[in-house]
């Protein structure tokens, strides 16, 4: 009967860093990669969303719908507005954060104009488990797998393709890479488009238990924050391991009170982190990690 | 090869370069020679786009090159290895080699091929540090990765600037012969700036003087045999 509880407890806190890792992956790549934050990043999560939920309600398959399509959609999205508004904005971090703000309002302004403010519905299309004497649901199972998935194969695209390299490179010195005949405004563009991929991909996963509204980006984009912030420089292993230890916190935080109080605890712990390693988690250890 | 012409350029409103013209004569080592703040570095940067020319003309192989982006300036077949070498600090030596011959392989779609065995048998001593960080190379190290790096593009006009700087004076020498041998090897032309006087006579076919952006006459070949006379050159521009 204990050991139900510690793995019905331990199942819940996976599951929370893996939506967490999700939710912040996307911005993370925005942010790393390029030094642009994206304020709109909570509603490239929620463009997601509708992107799956409308295909499936076309009659498309829902795994489609939510895999395919979603990442797809956002990309192309990104794609356009890293070429209308990010690109005129490189280097002025302040400026790009008041666009990418506006932008937020004016996408969730767009989509409650066309399509509502009511919750739609999409249901799991999984069923549950037992644990023991408890049950979880299987989608949240399937979660954690995706989350794994995800960032072993942006590890891997980085650390073992051409494009990876390139983007490794231009990282690190753009005016270098492009004395090497390599253009940083392709692998900028490239870059955004890859972000906001993984972010509308993160929408359509998580739209099944977030409920999917025009603001739903909002409950999202702060912990998305939060968690990249802590995690620090190295993208991949920074979000990693911020997911890691806040995901942990909260989750044990709702078990241990309330859900509000949880995310509370949390908070609590990111900004102590903060005030102890400036430069995040990264900026202390695994520093020469991706 | 290439010609510079009336160029000019700087920081902000600070010009550096007031109307700079010399040209590069195809296969020839050219030297410019100055002293810090006279211009050097300001002239590869805008030959190479990281500075905007803010007049004049730069024409490379018969090509006015000086509106086109840094890229594609790099892609026509101009290699740049700059001041502080610019390694990329995290990438490991192998990583670095790939990255200066991607552009041309990428767009070739012939995957890296055959360029990195061939840099490795001219860059022998960068074989057994293939797998470490760019950035945890000695100075001189760095210096060769540099060259290697810029190599793997296959240009065919090479910019260095200050490549003795920070190296130890033992393998001055050392580089010359290297560079010597590579130009013949890689039909190479060269633009040497420099302001160390023995690296320029050791390399260079003839040496011109930069002083106050602009560009002197050619100092005479025996003039580079004797710092004292460069010095009353300079004085009598």
């Amino acid at each position: 009967m204990a050991l139900d509880i510690v793995f019905a407890v331990g199942f819940q806190v996976l599951s929370g860093v893996a939506t967490l890792l999700i939710t912040s992956l996307g911005l993370a790549i925005i942010f790393g990669m390029m030094r642009v934050i994206n304020l709109a990043h909570g509603e490239f999560l929620m463009l997601g969303a509708y992107a799956a939920i409308l295909s499936a309600r076309a009659g498309l398959n829902i795994w489609i719908a939510m895999l395919v399509v979603a990442p797809l959609a956002v990309g192309g999205i990104g794609l356009i507005i890293e070429r209308l508004i990010i690109r005129q904005l490189y280097g002025r971090m302040v400026d790009t954060m008041l666009a990418t703000w506006g932008l937020s309002l004016a996408l969730i302004g767009a989509v409650t104009m066309i399509f509502g403010n009511t919750v739609a519905g999409f249901s799991a299309p999984l069923g549950s488990f037992a644990i023991g004497s408890f049950t979880a649901s299987a989608y949240a199972l399937f979660l954690i797998v995706a989350a794994v998935i995800l960032l072993g194969g942006v590890w891997a695209i980085l650390r073992f393709t051409p494009a990876g390299l390139i983007a490794r490179g231009t990282m690190q010195n753009a005016e270098m890479a492009s004395a090497l005949g390599v253009s940083p405004d392709r692998v900028y563009a490239v870059t955004f488009a890859a972000g906001s991929a993984v972010s509308g991909l993160a929408g359509a996963l998580i739209a099944p238990f977030s409920g999917v509204v025009p603001t739903m980006g909002a409950a999202f984009i702060a912990k998305s924050f939060i968690t990249v912030i802590t995690g620090g420089a190295a993208m991949l292993a920074g979000t990693f391991s911020a997911s890691g230890l806040l995901g942990t916190v909260a989750t044990l935080g709702t078990f241990a009170t309330t859900p509000v109080f949880g995310e509370v605890m949390m908070l609590a712990v990111a900004i102590v982190l903060l005030r102890l390693l400036p430069q995040g988690i990264t900026g202390r250890f695994f520093r020469r990690a991706l | 090869m290439m010609e510079v012409a009336d160029v000019v350029s700087g920081y902000g409103r600070i010009g550096v370069l007031r109307g700079t013209s010399f040209a590069v004569i195809r296969g020839e080592c050219l030297g410019i020679l100055g002293h810090n703040g006279m211009g050097k570095t300001t002239l590869l940067r805008t030959i190479m786009g990281l500075l905007s020319c803010q007049n004049g003309c730069i024409r490379f192989e018969g090509r006015a090159i000086e509106r086109l982006a840094t890229h594609q300036r790099a892609r026509l077949g101009l290699g740049y290895v700059p001041q502080g070498r610019q390694i990329f600090p995290t990438l490991t030596v192998r990583e670095n080699l790939l990255f200066g011959g991607i552009a041309k392989s990428w767009r070739a779609k012939s995957g890296t091929g055959d360029i990195l065995p061939r840099i490795l048998n001219d860059f022998p001593e960068l074989k057994r540090l293939l797998d470490r960080p760019g950035g945890a190379l000695s100075g001189g190290e760095q210096q060769l990765l540099a060259l290697a790096r810029a190599l793997c593009g296959q240009p065919r006009l090479l910019l260095l600037d200050e490549p003795t700087e920070g190296i130890q004076p033992s393998i001055v020498a050392a580089m010359i012969e290297r560079l010597h041998d590579l130009r013949a090897r890689y039909g190479l032309s060269i633009l040497l700036v420099e302001q160390n006087l023995d690296f320029i006579r050791g390399l260079a076919n003839r040496a011109l003087l930069i002083h106050r952006g602009q560009i002197g006459r050619e100092i005479p070949r025996a003039a580079l045999t004797d710092p004292t006379l460069v010095e009353e050159f300079i004085a009598s521009v």
